[in-house]
């Protein structure tokens, strides 16, 4: 049975685990740190546009979410016409069984996958097992979290908390029950690492007949899907079988086709820290004789359209899954992506995962507290997501709600953190500070959680130079 | 089952934006593109080459009238035996190698297995984006299938100067959404251990560019 989120403990007590695991912080601080810099650097290279870009990301899916049942049926009629089938699930099991009778008319008993967070969030694995079918997880780190029975920690690289010798040791001692086995020689050098997975993936590829994706982007005008990836296993996937099945949360679409020249230079250079990545794949429906002739859309909600009903906390549904937020949060980087207790970690997860959960459980309503509010999150966020907005009127919303934690006790999460509540105070300076820099920040009813709080006056260094020098000082 | 979930996913959707206002307008204005066109990085062939590098690709630029040396000297190079055709790729970029060529097109498609066993595969492109180094196949006749240039461990690629574009506005521009798309910027990689970036995956392991400039 794969691993689950299911009975993990709230954040305060998550935190303070992984805080004292150092393994697991040399690996994150390494991990986050390299690809930190390499964003940096080629988000530089397009100079002031890029915050053209961003804006312009933001514009867009902020319209698209504001017309969001048009631009949905727009998206449905196009990848109809273009001779896909399209389905809508309300919820994870909705989903779930419409996934397992498309691919048990197949007859098959297994699938291959392309790293997917909305199958992730649905556990789809988890249900396909129950009926017999083997999906087997084919990127490189969730190959590795599949066989480790481990949990993912980030979004973009799911296995970011394990170091080259942990997955060494994994592949050694797991691959041979899921198929080819390593090579008993196995360096944990990172390119023998990867050529074991290509060599344990191969056959795999070439006999399977059904393939189930999730997209970053559905074009409502063209009905056109895309993935992209680095490894080449998704186009394996979106290319070699028979029979495609794409997962697509309802939040990730754009209206045209000439959107993507926004989120095509956006998403690549947020995410890997690359000018692009290796492979992007784009489909339309079937194209005769190339790739799957039998096409299946599922449309999920689960949840979103609670997020959608928040004027708010909706900014959330924005989000094209960059993990930059990631990367830069100064409390992930301590407390790594499984203390979040969710598919969707860091500050994107602290703010989507109780909107989407709803907030009835220890662990969700922890989450709004799972932050210092410092305000780097929305700083590199390619669509501009308030993410500290949303956390503070989240945060309003459990303290409006009856028999809640104490927002002390959510914030012992925070201090484990930081070692302690001197240093927390130092981090919630810069929060102000972030404040200062963004001025829409906080207003109206959100402001009424700031103003119960002395806010330190705003110091006269900038935020960029406080963070260079909370960098140096480590 | 799933047609009511279709009307009580939209109807969930329309409450939820009971905020917007009726005569908001759904079409946005088409002038609304306040970004950059491209973004300066220098003449555009040599920024493609000097990307496509970056991406520890092979490139060749040459003039047009070499291509047939440049692919049979490339196959040399690699050693390969056995190569994939598209069909429609032209015949006279081969007419100067002997290797046994394997030729594919939907309507007579390869098995797996045979696209498998091949040493490589010789390819046109669509469009190239200097800016990113990335090379697009549409999936036209000199182009082929998408399993063409995914399944052989080699892929070589010419590309024409007047394919080249400096940005990416410009390239999906001129790209049609209806055919399968597939965006290639250097050989295949992963970034899953430790953040490190590392050539060679289930893609094709080497990516070889011809790049066509007349005044090379
Ligand atoms: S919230 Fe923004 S920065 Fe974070 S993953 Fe989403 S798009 Fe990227």
């Amino acid at each position: 049975m794969s691993a689950t989120f299911l009975g993990m403990p709230p954040f305060p007590e998550a935190a303070k685990r992984a805080v004292e695991d150092s393994r697991t912080r040399h690996n994150l601080h390494k991990a986050t740190h390299t690809i930190r810099a390499k964003r940096t650097r080629v988000v530089d290279e397009l100079g002031d546009d890029w915050q053209r870009l961003r804006a312009e990301g933001e514009r867009i899916k902020t319209h698209t979410l504001r017309h969001l049942d048009h631009y949905l049926e727009r998206l449905e009629e196009s990848v109809q016409r273009a001779g896909g089938t399209v389905h809508w699930a309300s919820d994870a099991a909705e989903a779930n069984a419409i996934i397992t009778r498309l691919i048990r008319r197949t007859g098959e008993t297994e699938v291959v996958k392309v790293k997917s967070m909305a199958t992730q969030e649905i556990e789809l694995n988890n249900a396909l097992e129950a009926a017999g079918i083997t999906a087997y997880e084919t990127d490189l780190a969730e190959l590795i979290v599949q066989l480790g029975e481990d949990l993912p920690s980030h979004i973009l690289v799911p296995a970011i908390h394990l170091g080259r010798a942990q997955i060494r040791e994994i592949f050694l001692q797991r691959m041979g029950e899921w198929g080819r086995p390593a090579p008993p020689d196995l360096t944990d050098d990172p390119h023998a690492l990867a050529e074991a997975s290509r060599v344990h993936l191969r056959e795999l590829f070439l006999r399977s007949k059904v393939a189930v994706s999730g997209a970053n982007f559905a074009v409502a005008d063209s009905g056109t899907l895309l993935v992209l990836e680095s490894e080449g296993n998704g186009r394996m996937c979106l290319t070699l079988p028979e029979t495609l099945i794409s997962v697509v949360g309802i939040e990730k679409i754009v209206p045209t086709w000439s959107d993507l020249e926004v989120f095509m230079q956006l998403l690549p250079r947020s995410s890997t820290g690359e000018r692009m990545n290796p492979y992007t794949s784009t489909w339309t429906g079937v194209t005769p004789g190339d790739g799957p002739q039998d096409f299946h859309l599922v449309l999920l909600d689960n949840g979103r359209t609670d997020v959608l009903a928040d004027t708010v906390g909706r900014q959330a549904l924005r989000c094209i899954r960059c993990s930059a937020c990631l990367n830069i949060c100064p409390v992930y980087e301590r407390v790594g992506g499984h203390a979040y207790g969710s598919v969707y970690p860091g500050p994107i997860g602290a703010i989507l995962t109780p909107q989407l959960q709803g907030m009835a459980s220890k662990v969700d309503e922890a989450l709004p507290y799972a932050s210092s509010l410092c305000g780097a999150c929305y700083e590199v966020c390619p669509v501009a997501i308030d993410i500290p907005e949303v956390l503070v009127h989240l945060r309003e919303k459990v303290a409006e709600s009856k028999g809640h934690v104490s927002e002390k006790a959510l914030m012992a999460g925070a201090e484990a953190v930081f070692g302690s509540a001197t240093a927390l105070d130092a981090v919630q300076r810069a929060a102000g500070l972030a404040r200062g820099v963004v001025p829409r920040h906080l207003p109206g009813p959100a402001g009424k959680w700031t103003d119960t709080r002395d806010l330190p006056d705003v110091p006269a260094r900038s935020f960029r130079q406080w963070w260079n020098e909370r960098e140096d000082g480590r | 089952m799933t047609n009511g979930s279709r009307e009580r996913v939209l109807a969930r959707v329309r409450a939820a934006l009971a905020d917007v206002p009726a005569d908001e307008p759904v079409e946005r204005r088409p002038s609304e593109r306040p970004y950059a066109e491209s973004h300066d990085a220098g003449p555009t062939l040599d920024v493609l080459v000097e990307r496509l590098v970056d991406y520890n690709a092979l490139v060749r630029r040459v003039a047009p009238d070499r291509v047939a040396d440049e692919v049979a000297a490339a196959l040399e190079r690699c050693g390969a035996r056995r190569i994939l055709v598209p069909a429609g790729l032209p015949e006279e970029w081969l007419s100067r190698t002997s290797v046994e060529r394997v030729v594919d097109s939907p309507e007579d498609p390869r098995d797996v297995a045979e696209l498998d066993s091949a040493d490589g595969v010789v390819t046109a492109c669509t469009v190239a984006v200097a800016e990113t180094g990335t090379i697009v196949l549409d999936g036209g006749p000199d182009q082929g299938r998408r399993a063409l240039s995914l399944v052989p461990d080699h892929h070589l690629c010419v590309v024409r100067a007047d394919q080249v574009v400096d940005s990416v506005p410009q390239a999906v521009r001129r790209l049609d959404p209806l055919r399968p798309l597939t965006w290639v910027s250097g050989p295949s990689a992963t970034v899953d251990i430790e953040m490190i970036r590392v050539a060679g995956v289930h893609g094709p392991r080497t990516l070889e560019v011809v790049l066509l400039d007349p005044d090379a």
